[in-house]
């Protein structure tokens, strides 16, 4: 590899543009150089200016090279088909009461408790992909199978993405540019076709339009919402969701719960909202740190979710009613 | 004993991660002592003492924090040994980006946080490239997508690092960080004769010596300018 010139590795490996970029290698008017040739000609003070271990470098590019691999391997290879959650303990050491839980990709879980009861930990659990090594001696499975250890310590590589009421956006870009920055750093190639994509996918679950020119972090609550819904269905690399109380989202949340489930999501949430808790195809009980109890989602559940449902439609299209001006009759809510 | 560095920009949440992978550590009667590296001012060492943590405390004043730090450090890992801890941690500011306090045969942990925006680890260098591990927090207020960026970033300038997310309030990732730091098998009783992991420049200008005027003549040693290139018509 040291006899590439930077342009062939360029070609073979285009996301060496990120590593050059991010450690301030300047490589323009370097692509006729082989690698050693270009490291050999970093000089001894613009290395110790730019902080460059002339020695290392080399090697950090395979790794890196390694990294990236790795990540785009996996995506096409082992897709996440199930996940297995092994009994453990209480926080008073008796042993969890439940057999065993399998949930399948495209399967919703919620997940209730009292405040303390152990919902994050047990969230926790399925993050770490824990092998009885954490304090709930739980263990998680696979694919029916012990995980390889790199989804614990690989960045790119998460088992698990996140979704909380408190995230905000922070990066000062449209919401064209942001989308495009986290295509780039997940390296896809048609990135144009999937940002439209989310871009229609966030508008259907948001009701007030936004555009590809919209800064961010002007987006209204609900938008930002939709939108980071939308992304992580679509764009993130992890096969599960975890949520945190999406309850006052301003979104329609039985819409969201079916985005993440059509992009073959394992979803997790940990909520009291009984919309999003009947949607579930399992509902977990914590008491005390353990499992106490699953509870499949019975007829009688699912009836009255239905009636959830039509509650909350109505209220979204009160709330548009509201938005436009409208006056309200007794008869917007039947 | 074990003897482990962190190092990582103000307010990055360097304190709040340590505290909770105390926490995790006490569980399993792991006892931790540490030492807060600053310039001017902490008050860090409160907050480890709220805690029931022994705690002491290096002021560098003028100097770069992390050179005082390699002049002081083998003091320190004195004074923990003599305290019969199982593990000191040292926690310092990252407050010079071209520095880092890391030795080449101690545990190296970088803190950075989500907040502090996406070219950040482009900007930090050896402090972020040379560590071990790199632990990310306060991503309970950024988006999936804003982690998934930064984290490749953190990739691109250190391959070789395990990251991990910490919430520094929660504590969420402290329990799994604890299980990587503290190794049972390692017994540090001196840093004599082992090596800072990346060179320190070395501090050679007049203003390093304690110049305080403005001026050519008062401009001595290594003295480097910025370019000014002609302007284009
Ligand atoms: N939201 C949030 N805040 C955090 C997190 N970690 C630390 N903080 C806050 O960030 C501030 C700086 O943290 P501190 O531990 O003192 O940073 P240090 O200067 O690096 O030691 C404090 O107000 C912390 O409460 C986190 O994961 N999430
Ligand atoms: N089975 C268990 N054994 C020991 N500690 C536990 C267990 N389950 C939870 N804990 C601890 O109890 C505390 C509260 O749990 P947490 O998951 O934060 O509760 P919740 O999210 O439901 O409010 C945490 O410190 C957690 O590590
Ligand atoms: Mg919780
Ligand atoms: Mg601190
Ligand atoms: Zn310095
Ligand atoms: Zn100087």
């Amino acid at each position: 590899m040291k006899n590439k010139t930077i342009a062939e590795l360029l070609a073979l490996y285009p996301f060496l543009n990120e590593f050059f970029l991010q450690n301030r290698l300047d490589i323009s008017g370097a692509m006729k150089y082989t690698l050693e040739e270009y490291i050999a000609q970093i000089s001894q003070e613009e290395a110790e200016e730019k902080a460059i271990n002339k020695e290392t470098l080399y090697e950090e590019m395979t790794d890196y090279i390694a990294q990236v691999q790795a990540f785009l391997g996996i995506e096409e290879e082992e897709r996440v088909r199930s996940l297995t959650i092994l009994p453990g303990q209480t926080k008073s050491g008796e042993p969890e009461r439940f057999g065993e839980l399998t949930v399948a990709a495209s399967q919703i879980v919620s997940i209730v408790g009292p405040t303390g009861s152990g919902k994050s930990r047990l969230l926790a659990d399925i993050e770490w992909a824990a092998q009885g090594d954490t304090p709930t001696k739980r263990r998680i499975l696979i694919n029916g199978a012990v995980p390889d250890i790199k989804w614990r310590f690989s960045s790119n590589n998460r088992l698990v993405a996140q979704l909380s009421q408190n995230m905000n956006f922070i990066m000062d870009l449209s919401v064209k540019e942001f989308l495009e920055m986290h295509a780039q750093s997940r390296m896809i190639e048609n990135a144009d076709e999937v940002i439209k994509r989310i871009m229609e996918v966030a508008n259907d679950l948001a009701g007030e339009r936004f555009f590809p020119d919209t800064p961010v972090t002007g987006l209204s609550g609900g938008q930002s919402r939709a939108l980071m819904i939308a992304d992580t269905a679509i764009l993130s690399a992890s096969p599960i969701v975890l949520i945190d109380e999406i309850e006052n989202a301003g979104i329609d949340r039985g819409k969201a719960l079916d985005l993440l489930v059509s992009e073959d999501k394992i979803v997790l949430m940990a909520t009291h909202d009984p919309l999003l808790a009947l949607m579930a195809d399992h509902r977990i009980v914590i008491q005390n740190g353990g499992i106490h109890e699953v509870l499949e989602t019975s007829a009688q559940e699912k009836e009255l979710l239905e009636r959830l449902r039509k509650t909350d439609a109505a209220v979204q299209n009160i709330r548009q009613s509201l938005r436009k001006g409208k006056v309200l009759s007794s008869s917007d809510f039947s | 004993m074990n003897f482990i560095v962190f190092s990582g920009p103000p307010s990055s949440g360097k304190t709040s991660v340590i505290l909770k992978t105390i926490a995790a550590l006490k569980h399993q009667g792991i006892s931790v002592g540490v030492v807060k590296f600053d310039c001017l001012h902490t008050d860090d060492d409160l907050l480890y003492e709220k805690e029931g943590v022994p705690v002491r405390k290096g002021l560098s004043g003028a100097l770069c924090p992390d050179h005082f730090f390699a002049s002081n450090i083998e003091e320190v890992v004195q004074w923990g040994n003599q305290k019969g801890l199982d593990l000191l941690i040292t926690e310092s500011a990252g407050l010079c980006n071209r520095c880092s306090p890391y030795l080449a045969e101690v545990k190296g942990v970088c803190v950075i946080d989500n907040l502090s925006g996406i070219n950040t680890p482009k900007k930090i260098g050896p402090m972020l490239k040379s560590a071990d591990y790199v632990v990310i927090t306060k991503g309970d207020i950024v988006s999936q997508a804003e982690r998934e960026v930064f984290a490749s970033r953190v990739t691109a300038v250190n391959p070789k690092a395990v990251v991990m997310h910490v919430n520094g309030l929660s504590g969420q990732g402290a329990f799994e960080l604890s299980t990587l730091l503290y190794d049972k098998n390692q017994d540090i009783r001196t840093l004599e004769g082992m090596k800072l992991r990346f060179p320190m420049p070395a501090a050679l200008c007049s203003y390093c010596l304690g110049e305080t005027r403005i001026g050519k003549q008062y401009q001595l040693g290594n003295v480097r300018k910025i370019k000014w290139e002609e302007e284009q018509p």
